[in-house]
């Protein structure tokens, strides 16, 4: 966990660790630098430049130059963070970004729990091996999964912290989220937009498994669904 | 009539309108027709708002700092909000929506809009009311019971709206979502009967400015929070409209069958995010641009010294009015909207953060070789420039889509809001009630009083938001009862008592600044016409004014920041008296050696 | 003005108790009255008599096995279970099935009013399962909702014409009273937390209705003399009808038969 004051993200476990922290890492420092310029320089003038007896403000009304120079300044900083960081979006949450490997869930979330739809032995959803578990998500390290997410009620917030992976699931859409785990261990899973009463508790086990571990999951749990 | 080398004034008057009011107490204080009296009435239905939010922050802040345990007094309410005084999830989401509802509707945006706008504007541009007087008295009899409708709601069948004060369908739609029907019915009626209010306002505000100023006000001789307020205005008018069509969308799925946001029979949920955000984020502009004007007048006569860069803030003002229409997807990047959308709104988002930049980097300049007095508004003015530095830092995180995917419905974000409307708008409102209570009440609020509120509520401030950073850094999500649910959020507990023992202090130490408003209303000192030695028009009147302000229709001369001037003994001319030796006073700012 | 401002503000909270229409206290339970005895409770106003029809519901054929449930998501709930829980769809014991809701339909006098007992119905929540299943209350009778898992359960009905109701209880003896006011068969309950858990509530007007225990036997009694149209309900299995008619103090024994499910 580290400690609680830190500026520092908390470990993840997916490749999106690699797309995401380090655009936060660039955005702390550049803010940082700006907020530290700015606020010690509040500091100093509001020192320096107090009333005195006999003293004068000075009579100035701007200087176009520095407008000019903080403006653009500005402009320039902003725009490279936003052309830095579009790639990685384009990769997360673009069509074009999921691979074309990934494994098939379905994820439908609904007032106050998680039903994941596993594609079963032959890898396909939508035939008859599939079967749903609520409340667990088990996925193989180090292969890539995408979910087709959608919701039977209200707007939920797919948001698995460690994966740095959050996607509203929005009911009469089918919104594509993919992810690609990197260690083995339990994550959590939880809502993040508010659906009502139980939207507090509507958590679910994110297990992540090495891929002999998942293969016997898969068979053990499609057979203990079809024995309900 | 008198004309400048600059400009006439578009509206000549020839002779003052001042002059005592000897109606009725009910015509004079009740149905009043007078800007000034209707902005007290909007100051006092704002401050009544402003101390029932914070209420209700408190149960909030009671259950995440002590989940589980009764809150105190718990047992005197009802049993559908507590159980043995313990808070139930159905009072958490209703105290969750209704905060977020009351304080951006119900006080900060009538404390900014309806107290100053109406306030302000006509004393400072030298006119004798508003340009319909009538409407005005109107507005606020509208936005009364719109208040009182959004109150009700606590007491019906199913409590008060529990969705969030941004009211995401499906959820606000259907009642079986939720357990409340009457509640959410309220929170659309409500907005649709205060948005009449604003938009009434709204049009009031922009004729008078544009036709009432008084001759030799040019529009360059206008103060920031004139400028300020007269775009905000423009932005009300264009963008309640929208949350009004959106509520009335959401008011018929609710009660009449219609299925504009259900899926299942051809509606949208989305449709609902992008009405309200259309709406929502002109918004939030609304609620931090007079902010921004009224702590402009306030730090150039703190610092003694003109603004620097007038020119620039008030073309900064205006692009954030322009820049604020194209921004609002970014609180939508998770939504499912198309993620090329994201992008562009990205880029757009991270550009406006400019024009506030800007306006930061010439406080910094105003300030910069000043004479500066640290009286009470000039205190919390800065604290306003220095926290909303904060806030607007803290957006670039999220305006980086990629990033956002993490921090969004985190406590990131409310942190930024906080930041950005409690260490921004809410600092603001204290330096601009500071610093006209002695013209709208005829005395002084207490210094010492008031210092020591200020110092108070800026620790205890700081104390209750700044963590929630890290919390939202460590994905503590928004809007959830009991964190305790999550292993990794368990580890942030004390986090969470931390600031709820902060924030408990920051609610206390109100209660200091609303004793000095009441005590001092009585028992303050009496005000002289000038106290903080301001070149303002208002400044030139009796405190309180008289109705209908000004008995001779003043000349205006120059713009209101001609602090330490060498046309005067004095560190401050007002925009009314002529330039001693002749000649006129440059509508447009010098510029220092370049 | 100011004063009438703060006047307005100090009603208002004054007023603040008489929020909310049901009532939920920590710790108080009703007396329990549910399940699979004959219910007879109030009476009031209508005619009633000491007539009865009694009799066993029946299955044949073989027994659907009932779903199995996975709690793992509740660790709290799938602890309080030695062997895996299931839903209780088919109560079927020796060729008789229970949790089959029997009522009078039709036939009582024209305008018959009754009204309903103060005792309360009570159904628990416990290792996250409703207790009772299927249960029968009156108009307007309270119907206390009882927490006994140290867990959330948002207890949700889903009436097609009653006012419905969508309550939350994070904490285990948490009790919540509703109560329905029109007459409807039946009422879905379900908890949001937990999307196994099923109840059904059939609303009458009159207290000529019982549930079929797990031996199958049901009885109702202080009929007054008349023909009636007798439905039995189960969730799964649909409805069936029989007309009964009974003397005064006449006791009718009437059984129902219902059959597997087709496969």
């Amino acid at each position: 966990m580290g400690n609680f004051l830190s500026w520092m993200l908390p470990e993840g476990a997916s490749t999106f660790v690699g797309d995401i922290d380090w655009i936060y890492y660039l955005i702390l420092v550049v803010t940082g630098v700006a907020f530290f310029a700015v606020e010690i320089a509040l500091v100093v003038f509001l020192i320096k430049y107090r009333k005195r007896p006999g003293g004068k403000a000075t009579y100035v009304h701007g200087s176009t130059r520095a407008e000019i120079i903080w403006t653009s300044v500005t402009a320039v900083v902003v725009v490279i963070i936003g052309l830095l960081s579009a790639p990685a979006w384009n990769k997360i949450k673009g069509r074009e970004g999921v691979p074309p490997n990934a494994m098939p869930i379905g994820i439908a979330a609904k007032q106050f729990e998680w039903n994941v739809t596993y594609p079963g032995a032959d890898g396909k959803l939508g035939t008859p091996d599939d079967f749903t578990i609520r409340g667990q998500l088990h996925v193989p390290v180090n292969k890539p999964t995408v979910a087709m997410l959608t919701s039977q009620d209200a707007i939920h917030s797919f948001f698995v912290p460690s994966f740095r992976i959050k996607q509203d699931a929005v009911p009469g859409m089918h919104i594509r989220v993919w992810f690609q785990p990197t260690k083995v261990g339990e994550y959590e899973l939880g809502c993040a937009e508010l659906c009502g009463l139980g939207h507090y508790r509507m958590r679910a086990v994110v297990t992540v498994h090495t891929q002999e571990d998942y293969d016997r999951w898969v068979a053990q749990a499609a057979h203990s669904v079809a024995q309900r | 009539m008198a004309t400048t080398a600059t400009g006439t004034s578009p509206f000549t008057y020839d002779h003052g309108h001042a002059h005592v009011d000897d109606r009725s107490f009910i015509r004079k204080y009740i149905f009043s027709t007078d800007h000034k009296i209707i902005g007290i009435q909007f100051l006092i239905m704002s401050l009544t708002f402003l101390l029932l939010g914070g209420t209700l922050a408190m149960v909030m802040r009671w259950q995440l700092g002590f989940p589980g345990k009764p809150l105190p007094g718990g047992t005197l309410l009802p049993d559908t909000y507590t159980s043995g005084g313990v808070v139930l999830p159905e009072f958490y989401n209703s105290a969750v929506t209704m905060h977020g509802t009351f304080m951006v509707f119900f006080a900060i945006m009538p404390l900014l809009v309806g107290v100053f706008g109406n306030y302000l504007i006509p004393l400072k541009i030298g006119a004798p009311d508003m340009a319909f007087p009538r409407i005005n008295m109107a507005s606020f009899w509208t936005a009364v019971p719109a208040g009182f409708l959004m109150l009700a709601g606590f007491f019906v069948e199913g409590g008060s709206a529990a969705a969030g004060w941004t009211s995401y369908a499906p959820l606000s739609a259907r009642s079986d979502l939720t357990g409340v029907h009457l509640g959410q019915i309220f929170w659309c009626v409500s907005l649709i009967v205060l948005g009449l209010s604003s938009i009434m306002g709204s049009f009031n505000y922009i004729t008078t400015v544009i036709n009432l100023r008084a001759p030799g006000m040019n529009w360059f001789r206008l103060p920031l929070s004139i400028w300020s307020l007269f775009v905000t205005a423009c932005l009300v008018l264009l963008a309640i409209p929208v949350l009004s069509g959106a509520a009335i969308l959401l008011l018929f799925d609710q009660t009449i069958g219609t299925k504009f946001f259900e899926p299942t029979a051809g509606g949208q949920p989305l449709l609902w995010q992008h009405l309200f955000w259309f709406f929502g984020h002109p918004e939030v502009y609304i609620l931090i641009l007079p902010a921004m004007g009224m702590a402009s007048d306030i730090i150039a006569n703190g610092a003694r010294k003109p603004i620097f860069g007038y020119t620039s803030m008030v073309l900064a003002i205006i692009a954030i009015g322009f820049l604020g229409w194209g921004v609002w997807g970014h609180h939508m990047f998770q939504s499912g909207m198309n993620p090329t959308l994201g992008t562009t709104f990205m880029i757009s988002t991270l550009l406006i953060a400019v024009p506030s930049a800007i306006k930061t980097f010439n406080w910094l300049g105003t300030i910069w070789k000043g004479q500066i007095t640290f009286h009470v508004p000039m205190l919390h003015a800065l604290a306003f420039v220095s926290m909303f530095v904060i806030g607007g830092l803290s957006g670039v995180f999220m305006a980086a889509s990629p990033f956002d995917i993490y921090i969004h419905d985190t406590y990131f974000i409310v942190a930024h809001l906080h930041y950005v409307l409690f260490g921004g708008s809410l600092f603001a409102i204290f330096a601009a009630v500071t610093y006209w209570y002695p013209k709208m009440f005829g005395r002084m609020m207490n210094p010492t009083i008031g210092k020591v509120h200020f110092w108070l509520t800026l620790v205890f401030y700081n104390c209750t938001f700044f963590p929630m950073h890290q919390l939202g850094l460590h994905g503590h999500m928004r809007r959830i009862y009991d964190p305790t649910q999550y292993a990794f959020l368990k580890d942030l507990q004390p986090v969470n008592t931390f600031i709820s023992i902060s924030a408990f202090c920051l609610f206390a130490t109100q209660f200091l600044f609303a004793a000095n408003f009441i005590m001092s209303w009585f028992r303050g000192e009496k005000a002289p016409n000038n106290p903080w030695l301001d070149n303002g028009l208002e400044w030139t009147l009796p405190s309180p004014p008289p109705h209908g302000n000004f008995a001779t229709v003043p000349t205006v001369y120059r713009g209101p920041y001609e602090y330490s001037s060498p046309h005067s003994d004095e560190d401050y001319i007002p925009q009314n008296v002529p330039t001693p030796g002749g000649g006129y006073g440059s509508p447009h700012p010098q510029h220092a050696g370049d | 003005m100011r004063r009438m401002m703060l006047g307005a503000a100090a009603v208002a909270f004054g007023v603040w108790g008489c929020g909310g229409k049901g009532s939920d206290n920590a710790g108080a339970g009703g007396t329990s009255s549910a399940g699979a005895v004959a219910q007879s409770g109030g009476g009031g106003a209508g005619p009633t008599g000491s007539a009865s029809v009694s009799g066993v519901i029946h299955f044949t054929g073989a027994a659907p096995s009932n779903p199995k449930i996975d709690m793992s998501q509740e660790a709290a709930c799938k602890g309080k279970y030695t062997t895996p829980p299931v839903e209780p769809q088919f109560v079927v014991n020796d060729g008789k099935l229970g949790n089959v809701f029997v009522y009078v339909k039709s036939g009582l006098p024209n305008g018959a009013t009754y009204t309903a007992p103060a005792t309360p119905v009570e159904i628990d929540q416990t290792g996250c399962l409703y207790h009772p299943r299927v249960f029968g209350v009156m108009t307007n009778q309270d119907i206390v909702i009882k927490n006994n898992d140290a867990v959330l359960h948002n207890i949700k009905a889903v009436p097609a014409t009653n006012r419905g109701f969508n309550i939350s209880q994070p904490s285990a003896g948490m009790t919540s009273t509703r109560k329905f006011t029109s007459p409807e068969v039946m009422v879905p309950l379900e908890c949001n937390v937990h999307g196994w858990m099923h109840a059904w509530v059939g609303v009458l007007p009159h207290p000529f209705y019982a549930t079929a225990d797990s031996t199958g036997s049901f009885s109702i009694k202080n009929l007054p003399p008349g023909t009636y149209t007798i439905e039995a309900w189960h969730e799964k299995l649909g409805t069936q009808q029989a007309t009964v008619t009974v003397g005064a103090g006449e006791a009718k024994t009437q059984d129902f038969t219902f059959s597997g499910p087709k496969a």
